[in-house]
């Protein structure tokens, strides 16, 4: 399967792809490591006519603390997340979770900006933002703005990032001592979560739910019952309130709601103990 | 088209490109490296592995003007310059690790990166790191054995399989 014909141009800078983004209007679409892209556009469910590459973008791959807060560059990797040091001291959920991501060859080429921007509710990185309240930093012709994490997913395949912005970096707060588990149910190696469970329990409680709406969604009726004291139990038999889990060839809504509160209950058990 | 210049085992190419061109197509079609072979062509059966600086990647999945300026292995460039096989190659050989042997190219190159990367692996290892790669035989047992020969790991190869069936 071969991608439909597009011009393809490489960014040097993100100032340099915002202009182009600029430029070219809705014809145009950033590619990074590509793992999203390319699979819709050889499908032709995506028919870019120009692509603006920001995978060489340099000083965009970085993991470092700031303050009480881990930075992530858009363009680092799944494969720097899962090995990154500092990220397995401070936000474990976060090594891990990119750990779990599709395979060893996707890890080398994906990025977390690149899965954040694309938005599927099926992904696992963006839940585990999500659970820990990250903030992104979108730039776009006017600078740079941040966007909290509990905004940036509008709908299915839909962010808060504009047609003329590129996100640049990712922080989450550190989360060193902190309880969390990454929960993700699926029948195959390397298959998408069917359903999947970010929870991370750091004086607050943040729970975020893989592939169950049409974004990844905080379960905050769990988060509030744990915070009224309820059991695990009956905390996690709110997992599926307020989702709208989809039916498809792996799973009916029905069995979606269901796995959600087993995999919510393990969550909380794992990363309370 | 757009310049790319890539160095491909050992040899440097450049070439004009249509943007749209994938990267196994590249090495297949312009280079007539057709060791790596096209599978599933959704990145998922990892048939079309190759090393791109050092790194195991699905070419199926990459264009090749995200190429430009790499180092690239194919399963070509792998063997010694006296023909010799690569150590994983022989392991393959010596463990029987492949039937039809339309995985074996992929198989083999992300053997290679995984063994670069992790400095110990055992069998539940090797199997999670092969996870990218799918054998439409269903050979996995004798290809986990030749990795984790790589791998220098002692363990009975006997009792391979066992430790597998639990893990999965």
């Amino acid at each position: 399967m071969i991608p439909a014909a597009f011009e393809y141009v490489r960014a040097e800078s993100a100032e340099e792809a915002v202009a182009l983004l600029v430029e070219h209007g809705d014809d145009a679409k950033l590619i990074a490591g590509g793992h999203s892209l390319l699979p819709l556009m050889k499908l032709r469910l995506a028919t870019p006519t120009v692509l603006v590459d920001i995978g060489r973008v340099p000083g965009l791959s970085y993991i470092e603390e700031r303050g009480d807060e881990i930075a992530i560059g858009a363009l680092a990797r799944h494969h720097d997340l899962e090995t990154s040091a500092v990220l397995k001291e401070q936000v474990p959920l976060l090594a891990a979770t990119a750990h779990q991501v599709g395979d060893p060859q996707v890890r080398h080429r994906g990025t977390l900006g690149g899965t954040l921007a694309h938005g599927d509710p099926a992904s696992d990185l963006p839940a585990a933002v999500l659970a820990l309240g990250g903030t992104l930093v979108a730039q776009g012709p006017n600078g740079r703005r941040e966007i909290s994490a509990l905004e940036f997913f509008r709908g299915f395949l839909e962010t808060a990032l504009g047609a003329d912005e590129v996100l640049v970096e990712i922080r989450v707060p550190k989360a060193a001592g902190a309880g969390w588990s990454f929960q993700k149910f699926n029948r195959r190696a390397q298959d998408w979560a069917i359903v999947g469970v970010a929870a991370v329990v750091n004086g607050t409680t943040g729970i975020a739910l893989v592939n169950m709406g049409s974004t990844p969604l905080r379960a905050t009726a769990v988060e509030e019952a744990v915070r009224s004291g309820a059991s695990v139990t009956d905390a996690a038999a709110a997992a599926s309130q307020g989702t709208d889990p989809p039916s498809d060839v792996n799973a009916s809504s029905e069995y979606r709601r269901h796995l959600a509160t087993v995999l919510v209950r393990r969550a909380l058990e794992e990363a309370s103990s | 088209m757009v310049l790319v210049t890539v160095e491909v085992n050992g040899s440097s190419y450049q070439h004009e490109v249509e943007p749209r061109m994938l990267l196994v197509q590249y090495l297949r079609e312009t280079l007539g490296l057709t060791g790596t072979n096209i599978g599933c062509d959704t990145s998922s059966c990892g048939a079309c592995t190759v090393l791109l600086n050092g790194e195991s990647v699905k070419s199926c999945t990459l264009l090749a003007v995200q190429a430009d300026g790499a180092a690239i292995v194919t399963i070509e460039g792998l063997s010694g310059p006296d023909g010799a096989l690569h150590p994983v190659q022989e392991a393959f050989h010596q463990h029987h690790a492949l039937q039809c042997g339309y995985c074996t190219p992929g198989m083999v190159m992300a053997a290679v990166s995984l063994l670069a990367e992790e400095g110990e692996l055992d069998e539940r290892g090797v199997r999670e790191g092969l996870e990218g790669n799918l054998c439409r035989c269903t050979g996995y047992h004798n290809i986990v054995r030749a990795v984790l020969a790589c791998a220098g790991d002692r363990a009975p190869v006997g009792e391979v399989g066992a430790a597998g069936a639990a893990a999965s």
